[in-house]
């Protein structure tokens, strides 16, 4: 018997810390595990007992990556426990929001984080030499992206501004509209990018996996909708935990997140772009077309072009709100009275789900968070045990940079997955 | 003071939310000048690539909240010439450090079913356990100060790390006061500046991310939040936020 092992100790260019283990025996899979060592960090723990006012400004360190979706989630979810309805005004100044923390992060993790392996790259530091303009282009958007998010929020990374029912100030509609001039140049960036990433030569990996999204009637689902499926799933946000639980496996120890009744699921921008391609800006659909790759696509090495995709739909979509926008100071005041509520997102790396409890001193009682990379793990394992064996005849450098590969396609963000550390619980 | 000419830099990640390491990244106006002046030899978010120490420079980010992290501390230190503590959480122990007024026990019990292999500890920031030679605070950390400290570094001079209160830059904004005209519970007195009084410059009290301003006086802005009618649970509320393990904030939530 043969036995061999695939080993990433302390797997690079991902947020947060996680490794993975994979033992082979004759050229089958016989144990693989993704572990986290991110020590559990206990917000759901500690949220019980704070005012609910504090909750958006302490989620957003659950990510530093993405403040901004824990933010408005979490808002999202306390206003509907206090049965506040926010404004048009709110509801669009939350979506530039969201829409430039899209911009951010996906060029961060198109350019910085993932092009690095298609091109043969340690990092993209290393792809200055011979990249520079490329490079130049990501760092341009990214920071299209950082400088609309601090513009609205007062800062980038944990902005301060977002509150419970508006914002506690908010930005001009010059301050706004100066911004066009960039984003129309990032619509060109944006387009160069679809057109590399398109061109890019991905690992098959196409299976048969379920992919869930929210979708609304009338726009690109971000912040509002129902969650939907590529197999049937439709159901309002509030229903959700009816639908999605999580489960230990005895094979990997790690807690996974499924739906009642089927199995493991992908969120994140492939799953959107399969789920609400329709609703895409004609644009980001046109350059979609023009790279020949098909959706609805089910091969998750993907996930980067959906993601460059994306970018141009982010694009097109602030310039749109911008165009239309001109914020004034609104009446933020509401009685407080306590309740249960709900809210999910489409975080940059896919749907994000937030609930609490709040009584009537505003004080919360319960609350109750699944990020994105939560919901994939099962997801990523499922690959990887597809993936692993096409690649275990390469040398062991090669193997080990696909399965990273793999895993890094993700996007996946282990310091956020608050459920998914529990499987260092039984990890010795 | 140090006077290095480009000094190796490693980047470590203890407790936290990657917020410090992202800001890093997020120079990037001036990024490629800073590749210029540093050599980053340990990055493990941004390179595959990763060289092992000695380094010159460590920035450690996150809170101490486990005895592993102790361990990769305390190598960490044997690593680095000069060792920093890296944004609100490696201070002081920043947002994970909330955790510590609850019983271990209670706070794992709501987020966990089985506890019989949870290993996480009372969180700290990284000078509980090892000597540190600079404190950059905010979060996350302010990116303006972090590039002082490395230009100064490079120079040879002492950074300038502001020791007085956000009230300072707020006056400098000319911003209206929250906590006078409003009665608002601005932390702003007690609290470092250096982010330009942010917040309140965004009709928001201060929350007191930062960490303690030199010298504040946190028994009578307590005082005072009661008077603005406060509730005696919310004043420590504010203080055990960011910093409630430092003795001055400690001192504000024990006032009331
Ligand atoms: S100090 Fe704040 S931004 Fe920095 S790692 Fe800690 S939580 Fe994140
Ligand atoms: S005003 Fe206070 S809470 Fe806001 S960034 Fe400055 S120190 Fe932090």
């Amino acid at each position: 018997m043969t036995l061999e092992r695939i080993q990433v100790d302390y797997l690079a260019r991902v947020e947060g810390e996680a490794a993975l283990k994979i033992t082979l025996s004759d050229g089958k899979i016989k144990d693989l595990m993704l572990n986290v060592f991110e020590p559990p960090r206990f917000f759901e723990g500690f949220l019980v007992g704070r005012r609910f006012e504090e909750v958006p400004e302490l989620v957003s360190r659950i990510c530093g990556i993405c403040p901004v979706s824990h933010q408005i989630t979490s808002l999202q979810a306390i206003e509907d426990a206090l049965g506040i309805e926010v404004s048009q005004q709110t509801r669009d100044l939350r979506k530039l929001l969201a829409l430039s923390q899209y911009i951010q992060s996906h060029s961060l993790h198109v350019y910085m984080l993932a092009a690095p392996d298609f091109l043969g790259y340690e990092s993209a530091l290393s792809m200055v030499e011979d990249y520079r303009p490329v490079v130049e282009r990501a760092l341009r958007m990214k920071r299209l992206g950082n400088d609309i998010t601090a513009a609205i929020g007062g800062r980038e990374v944990h902005p301060v501004t977002a509150a419970v029912n508006g914002f506690t100030k908010v930005p001009s509609r010059k301050v706004l509209r100066d911004f066009l001039l960039r984003l129309e140049q990032a619509k060109q960036d944006a387009l160069e990018t679809v057109k590399l990433i398109g061109s890019l030569q991905v690992p098959d990996l196409t299976r048969d996996c379920e992919h869930v999204a929210l979708r609304s009637t009338n726009e690109y689902a971000i912040n509002e909708g129902r969650l939907v499926s590529t197999k049937g799933l439709d159901i309002p946000v509030w229903q959700y935990r009816n639908h999605i639980k999580e489960k230990h496996v005895p094979h990997s120890n790690a807690l996974h997140s499924y739906i009642v009744g089927r199995g493991s699921f992908l969120v994140g921008p492939l799953a959107r772009v399969n789920l609400n391609f329709d609703r895409l800006s004609p644009d980001a659909q046109k350059a979609a077309l023009e790279t020949g790759v098909q959706f609805p696509n089910f091969n998750p090495f993907y996930s980067a072009l959906a993601r460059a995709i994306e970018l141009v739909h982010s694009v097109d979509e602030s310039i749109e709100i911008i165009e239309r926008l001109d914020p004034v100071e609104e009446d933020r005041s509401f009685e407080v009275k306590g309740g249960e509520g709900f809210a999910i997102t489409e975080a940059p790396r896919g749907v994000l789900y937030h609930s609490y409890r709040i009584n009537d001193e505003g004080l919360v009682e319960a609350a109750d968070i699944v990020t994105p990379t939560a919901h994939n793990v099962n997801n990523m394992e499922q690959d990887l045990r597809e993936y692993v064996p096409r690649v275990i005849n390469l040398p062991e450098e090669e193997a080990r940079l696909k399965c990273e590969m793999v895993i890094r396609n993700y996007d996946p963000c282990f310091s956020c997955s608050t459920h998914f550390l529990r499987l260092e619980i039984k990890r010795q | 003071m140090w006077r290095l000419n480009k000094p190796s830099v490693a980047v470590y990640k203890l407790s936290s939310c990657a917020g410090c390491q992202l800001e890093i990244v997020n120079l990037e106006p001036i990024l490629f000048d800073l590749l210029g002046a540093v050599d980053i030899h340990y990055f493990v978010m941004a390179k595959r690539d990763n060289k092992p120490g000695p380094y010159d420079i460590g920035l450690v980010e996150g809170a101490v909240t486990c005895g592993e992290e102790i361990a990769r501390l305390k190598q960490a230190r044997k690593e680095c010439r000069i060792l920093v503590a890296f944004g609100t959480c490696a201070c002081f122990g920043g947002i994970p450090s909330i955790k510590n007024w609850k019983p271990q026990r209670v706070v794992e019990s709501i987020v966990y079913e089985d506890l019989s292999a949870i290993h996480s500890t009372t969180a700290y920031g990284i000078d509980n356990y090892v000597p540190v030679e600079a404190y950059l605070k905010g979060c996350p950390v302010s990116k303006d100060e972090l590039v002082e400290f490395i230009k100064s570094i490079l120079l040879g001079v002492r950074p300038y790390l502001r020791p007085h209160s956000v009230c300072v830059e707020c006056k400098l904004h000319e911003n209206v006061c929250l906590a006078v005209t409003k009665g608002e519970p601005c932390m702003g007195p007690v609290t470092t500046a250096g982010c330009g009084a942010l917040c309140p410059s965004h009709q928001k009290p201060c929350e007191g991310c930062r960490g303690p301003a030199n010298d504040p006086n946190p028994e009578s802005l307590a005082e005072t939040f009661k008077e603005y009618g406060l509730h005696k649970r919310d004043i420590v509320l504010k203080f055990r936020k960011f910093a409630g393990m430092n003795p001055e904030f400690a001192k504000g939530a024990d006032a009331v």
